[in-house]
């Protein structure tokens, strides 16, 4: 089971615990934590479901490399952190 | 009461009065805001920078908040321009008004969004975002174009009209369900000459519409102020000397009397801060024949002040003002302008202000 976990900077607009959750892909993550957590949805993905442009994903180490649909591969040991990106400042 | 509501850069500031009554929203983003006329709930919308627009609703006068589904675009809308092949998103709510019994939306990349249900569900207004003039919306000051003003004409709230930045006048006269290009007469210096007058490439910078009159519209336009005698068809220049600028963004026109409207100018789009640096409010009462240049308890230059073009509200007695800045500067006046108090200078950035009905 994968762990997903979100920014804390997010609970002050909504809740979004960390979960485990099955999938083998960052969008089939998301998609569990979502059926639970609806309201979750629009603060990380845009109605397209597009990765907002300024929240960041990452597997373990690595940042995912499709923002559109967020497909990359995700293992049952991974961890999935959801992050807002930093930009200058 | 004389309750107003303050969406700045960093929350929703309430004020009774001079008195700032409540903080909402502490640090983030507030795009507009709107007190329901029916039942006095206030609707918020918020630009949380990384996690895109929201919607609040306060039954309880800004007690408590409730998040509500923001407008969104349709999978199956169209992209934006000819430029995109994706489907769009909400970049941000520019303004909210309710009419026709609905609450509508007007956003940036232009859609155009209408709740029937207080704002639990929304639906895109397909015929204007499928118009094939939509596509040639531009980006003005943003990188997209955007809907900044909807009027509802009073005597029949299905004629509509709305003002978009870049993208000129459009009409409806059936509740939104057919648009017309409106605005003829309106001229845009920044186009070749060939462009330079139609209607489609003007950058409506605000529109106001007299509530007892709303044949007469006001349009503080990119690079000039124009009026309107036949609720948005045609517009006629005003040229006189008096205003210091023609350049701005603010508008609004007395409740009452549609030949009174007041302004506040700034140098020029590649320079927006006032003329001089001194900042004026100008007001015509003559339908544009002569402008009063009003300062009284603004401060003395050195001034850099923008107002937006949604940082300037009147009441609905006509009397009282109240105008916010980028710099966070708030003043109010209660005798049309002639003359100010300052509320406060250290707010944050000031989208937009409005009196609670």
């Amino acid at each position: 089971m994968a762990r997903v976990s979100f920014t804390g900077n997010l609970k002050r607009h909504v809740a979004c615990p960390p979960a485990t959750v099955s999938a083998t892909t960052v969008r089939e993550a998301l998609d569990a934590v979502f059926a639970t957590n609806a309201p979750l949805r629009s603060y990380v993905l845009d109605e397209q479901g597009r990765l907002r442009r300024h929240v960041n994903i990452y597997v373990n180490e690595r940042m995912i490399g499709d923002r559109v649909t967020q497909s990359d591969a995700v293992r049952d040991t991974d961890e999935i952190f959801v992050l807002q990106a930093l930009s200058g400042g | 009461m004389a309750v107003f509501h303050v969406a700045t850069r960093k929350g929703l500031m309430t004020y009774d009065g001079s008195r700032l009554v409540d903080t909402a929203f502490l640090g983030d983003p507030v795009t507009s805001v709107i007190v329901d006329p029916r039942d006095g709930a206030i609707y918020a919308a918020l630009n949380l920078g990384h996690f895109g627009v929201k919607l609040r609703r306060s039954e309880d006068k800004g007690k408590t908040w409730a998040e509500l589904p923001a407008p969104a675009f349709p999978p199956d809308a169209v992209p934006v321009n000819k430029d995109k092949t994706e489907a769009p998103s909400v970049i941000q709510i520019w303004t909210l008004e309710f009419g026709n019994g609905a609450l509508w939306a007007g956003t940036l990349p232009g859609g155009l969004f209408r709740s029937a249900d207080r704002g639990a569900s929304w639906s895109l207004v397909e015929s204007l975002w499928k118009e094939p003039k939509r596509k040639d919306w531009q980006g003005g000051g943003a990188e997209s174009p955007g809907i900044n003003t909807i009027c509802f004409d009073p005597r029949d709230n299905k004629k509509m009209r709305i003002g978009v930045s870049t993208g000129g006048l459009w009409a409806s006269d059936d509740g939104g369900t057919s648009w017309r290009l409106a605005g003829n007469g309106m001229r845009a210096e920044y186009m070749p000459p060939a462009q330079a007058l139609d209607p489609a490439w003007q950058d409506v910078h605000r529109l106001a519409q007299c509530p007892a009159a709303p044949d007469t519209i006001w349009c503080q336009h990119h690079n000039g102020i124009f009026l309107s005698g036949d609720m948005g068809e045609s517009f006629t220049e005003i040229t006189a000397p008096s205003a210091p600028s023609r350049f701005g963004f603010a508008v609004v026109v007395h409740p009452r009397d549609p030949n009174t409207a007041w302004f506040v100018p700034a140098v020029k789009d590649e320079c927006r801060v006032p003329v001089d640096r001194r900042l004026v409010v100008s007001r015509t009462r003559d339908r544009g024949k002569s402008f009063d240049v009003l300062a009284d308890g603004l401060p003395p230059p050195p001034v850099f002040d923008l107002i937006y073009r949604h940082g300037l509200d009147i009441d609905s007695s006509g009397d009282r003002l109240v105008m916010g800045s980028t710099t966070g500067n708030l003043w109010s006046s209660d005798n049309g302008g002639a003359k100010w108090a300052c509320l406060s200078q250290t707010l944050p950035p000031i989208n937009q202000v409005r009196w609670a009905p």
